[in-house]
């Protein structure tokens, strides 16, 4: 499964499409927008989408991740829109036959939606605001 | 003269002021020609930016065509 939302995302409905028996583990990354970057206090994200590409590159990279750990299953789902502080603008869930796998798929899959999926940000400060590009993968 | 659909996201479509847009140009305009034309003498020039058209990754020398839906893409910022 794999979504762009306008609103919070459903974490259960990521979770059911992905459990299976054959899965000791879960693994579910969130990604949640931050108070402060830099010393300047956030007060929302707004993120937009070239969405019919975005959910194919989504759609990619779960298949990917798929092929690569074998009896893994990834649901992936991005919120568009205004994102207030502390609420979740990426989830990504992960069933896994065992954590090692677990891990590793989660964490390819938030590497790459963050570097090749079609979706831009921009952070608004108390005093002012600006589009973010996302540092290459390992350097945040 | 050919006329093209322009996509622009992010800090582009901020500054041109709308997401969608057309563009008349001389044949053989290139993708990357057009994006000067557009954002030439703003910060947004020196953009890394990388050229779609519809809907596939092309490089800045490709020559437009009548048409064609061409998407400018600045850094993403996803997760």
């Amino acid at each position: 499964m794999i979504a762009l939302v306008d609103g919070p995302v459903d974490e259960a409905a990521l979770l059911a499409a992905i459990e299976h028996p054959s899965c000791g583990c879960t693994v579910v990354f969130r990604g949640m927008t931050r108070n402060v970057f830099a010393g300047r206090r956030v007060v929302r994200l707004e993120y937009e989408a070239w969405r019919p590409v975005a959910l194919r590159e989504l759609r990619e990279l779960v298949v990917e991740a798929e092929a690569r750990w074998p009896g893994v299953r990834v649901a992936a789902a991005h919120r568009l829109g205004v994102v207030p502080v502390g609420e979740a603008s990426v989830v990504i869930a992960v069933a896994a036959p065992h954590r090692a796998e677990g891990y590793d798929a989660s964490r390819f899959a938030i590497d790459a939606l963050k570097a090749r999926v079609s979706i831009w940000k921009k952070e608004i400060y108390e005093d002012g605001s600006a589009w973010k590009a996302n540092a290459p993968a390992g350097d945040e | 003269m050919i006329t093209v659909t322009v996509l622009l996201f992010g800090p582009l479509r901020e500054k041109h002021g709308r997401g969608v847009d057309t563009a008349t140009v001389p044949e053989g305009t290139t993708v990357g020609a057009l994006y000067e034309r557009l954002f030439a003498g703003t910060p947004e020039a020196a953009l890394p930016v990388a050229f779609a058209v519809d809907e596939a990754r092309v490089p800045a020398a490709t020559a437009l065509r009548d048409g064609a839906e061409v998407a400018f893409l600045p850094p993403v910022g996803g997760g």
